[in-house]
């Protein structure tokens, strides 16, 4: 029944040979306890939190920080992975065959870890600014409310690792990665591909 | 230096919610003020925000902001006994019952020739059979996995299904709701779009299926073969487009009598609180233009693709309804058990603003017809899913049942409900 779904395939940056690298680096040290006990759900968080962080920060290049991220936001997501609505074949089969209350119960935990800290290092001013710029000329802050820090649907941005945020974006852009609703599709309709690492730039640093 | 920054920051607080994120960077907010200025022109030296890209809205303050947010609906829906029912109001004489519960994102609604009631998906990926067995109603899943299935059309024993890319079909459906097949595509014809990339979909008198190919975007100029309704043959090998000039319908019917085809279109968002309406628009020619995106509501042109246009090369809509409202599924009403003002009506479920500070919509209203098709007035009709600027369901798309009674769907609560009329189920009021 499942029906592979029409991508348009638009753009070969979508092909991220770092990324799988990485993954498979964090899903060998995690794969372990997966198999140890396949059911009991704070063995399969730990399986998760060995690629997104520990302490809600993820280390792992293109795997996101989940800490702060809002329980509603995550159970949604949660959902679309189980049900392949978000195709990533790892988070597919690792959502697999949870009950929905199973969902809700990891995405309460995963809620209450603490929010990244923002990406450190010197601050290029200039490409703060037109991160910053963009993010008010594109309303960011509406949903993802003033400080970035999301809620209900809407995911915390603030501190975000960069190249996820970056990989997001244009995944979004080009309609690679589906939304719960359509309004990343809506919104980046009209931000351009050279502008996305500017904004990333400056939510991954927003304090 | 920090009382001329915190003055600046001051002059610009009418850019409330701007000035929040100005605030918060304080690397970049000293690094602005210490800018020396020119003797000429000394302030200011903080730039106005750039103004707004197309399509997004102008700026208001950061509290306004926050009720403009999008609503996502529950994931799960929800059990029965939590469903609104019973804050839900109908004209005097009419009942509300629920119908069925537990089909997260209840969406389109069909009737089969033989009772079956299929409900949609539009966030998720599942169609859902609701059925009757010896008094009981039964929900089935009868597609899983597909993209969007938010358009449903039967004829004769076949469901047709159109998902975000194509149309496929289940024959025979009714007599194989266990176990329904896989679902054979027939036309593939669509751009991958997830902005207003779900469908509606509905059976012509012409026996073609009509479908919408929305707008994607919010305001722009529509890609080619897009924001359009088009219509397709039954097997999926001609097709063309019947209405241009449409953002995103997602709701049509045929007057039961004269034929012509009526849809809604949801209006533009992020231009006011109070502009542009969402439509209804009565179709007397093929191939009419409705005005998307350079003239909306018949009376003006937009503010950033309009220029150059006038609204008199567009069709005008039959009737405004609300802006921002989410206009969805409509039908006329052909059934007996509703009083005889209701025969030909349109029921149009609006499924409530977003775009908005103040929220409108979420509710069934009821457009009225006068001979001549002319709309002679409009009316609510099911309301209460809209309480203190917040959503207890959203209506989705209404159907006429064999016996008159009217459902209604709500993608929000995820169930269906029953509207009837008069005998022993009058409400006593």
């Amino acid at each position: 029944m499942t029906h592979a779904r029409a991508r348009t395939g638009r753009d070969p940056r979508f092909v991220f040979p770092r990324l799988a690298r990485s993954v498979a680096t964090c899903v060998l040290v995690a794969l372990p306890a997966l198999a140890a006990g396949a059911d009991a759900l704070e063995t399969r968080l730990a399986t998760c939190l060995a690629c997104h962080g520990e302490k809600g920060q993820s280390a792992t290049p293109e795997v996101p920080s989940l800490g702060g991220q809002p329980a509603f936001y995550l159970t949604v997501q949660l959902l679309m992975f189980r049900d392949r609505l978000r195709v990533v074949e790892l988070m597919n089969k690792m959502m697999a065959g949870f009950s929905d209350g199973d969902l809700q119960n990891m995405a309460k935990f995963i809620a209450q870890l603490p929010p990244p800290q923002p990406a450190g290092g010197s601050l290029d001013s200039d490409r703060m600014e037109r991160g910053q710029t963009l993010a008010a000329q594109n309303r960011c802050n509406f949903c993802h409310q003033a400080d970035y820090s999301g809620g209900q649907n809407v995911p915390r941005l603030a501190g975000q690792r960069e190249d996820y945020l970056v990989k997001t974006l244009r995944e979004y852009k080009y309609e690679t990665r589906r939304g719960y609703d359509a309004s990343m599709a809506d919104v980046l309709y009209s931000v351009s591909d050279e502008q996305l690492p500017d904004l990333a730039y400056f939510l991954a640093r927003f304090r | 230096m920090k009382t001329r920054l915190s003055n600046i920051l001051q002059s610009y607080a009418c850019l409330g919610a701007v000035s929040a994120l100005f605030a918060v960077p304080p690397v970049l907010a000293q690094q602005t003020a210490d800018q020396p200025a020119e003797a000429s022109k000394p302030m200011p030296t903080l730039q106005p925000v750039p103004t707004t890209v197309p399509g997004r809205p102008d700026v208001p303050n950061a509290e306004v902001a926050k009720r403009l947010t999008n609503v996502a609906p529950h994931p799960f829906g929800l059990p029965e006994d939590q469903l609104p029912v019973p804050k839900l109001k109908v004209p005097k004489g009419f009942k509300i019952e629920v119908y069925a519960s537990g089909i997260p994102n209840a969406r389109s609604l069909r009737l089969g020739d033989k009772g079956t009631v299929f409900v949609s998906n539009r966030l998720l990926d599942k169609v859902y059979a609701i059925v009757e067995k010896n008094g009981k109603r039964e929900v089935k899943v009868i597609a899983s996995g597909m993209d969007r299935p938010n358009g449903l059309a039967f004829h004769k024993g076949t469901l047709y299904i159109a998902e975000g890319t194509r149309i496929s079909k289940l024959e025979n459906i009714e007599d194989n709701l266990d176990n329904p097949g896989k679902p054979v595509v027939i036309y593939s014809d669509f751009m991958n779009t997830q902005s207003h990339g779900w469908k509606f979909m509905g059976l012509g008198p012409d026996n073609m299926l009509y479908v919408n190919v929305g707008s994607p975007c919010n305001i722009c100029e529509p890609p080619s073969g897009t924001g359009q309704l088009r219509r397709i043959s039954l097997d999926g090998k001609t097709a063309e487009p019947v209405v241009r000039g449409v953002r995103n319908s997602v709701g049509f019917d045929w007057h039961p009598v004269t034929k012509e085809l009526w849809f809604t279109d949801n209006g533009r968002d992020w231009l006011s609180e109070d502009l542009p309406e969402d439509e209804l628009n009565r179709v007397t020619q093929h191939g009419q233009h409705f005005g998307f995106p350079y003239c909306h509501n018949g009376t003006f042109t937009d503010r950033e693709v309009g220029w150059g246009r006038t609204c008199e090369e567009f069709e005008k809509p039959a009737a405004l309804l609300g802006p921002h409202s989410a206009a969805l599924g409509m039908r006329f009403y052909t059934g007996k058990m509703f009083p005889a003002q209701y025969r030909n009506a349109i029921f149009v479920a609006r499924h409530g603003s977003w775009n908005r500070t103040k929220k409108i919509g979420g509710d069934i209203i009821v457009v009225h017809l006068n001979k001549d098709s002319t709309v002679k007035s409009q009316e609510p009709f099911l309301t209460g899913f809209l309480r203190d600027n917040a959503y207890i369901g959203r209506p989705v798309d209404v159907l006429v049942m064999k016996d008159g009674s009217l459902l209604v769907s709500d993608d929000h609560a995820g169930a269906v409900y029953r509207v009837t009329y008069g005998g022993d189920k009058v409400a006593k009021r």
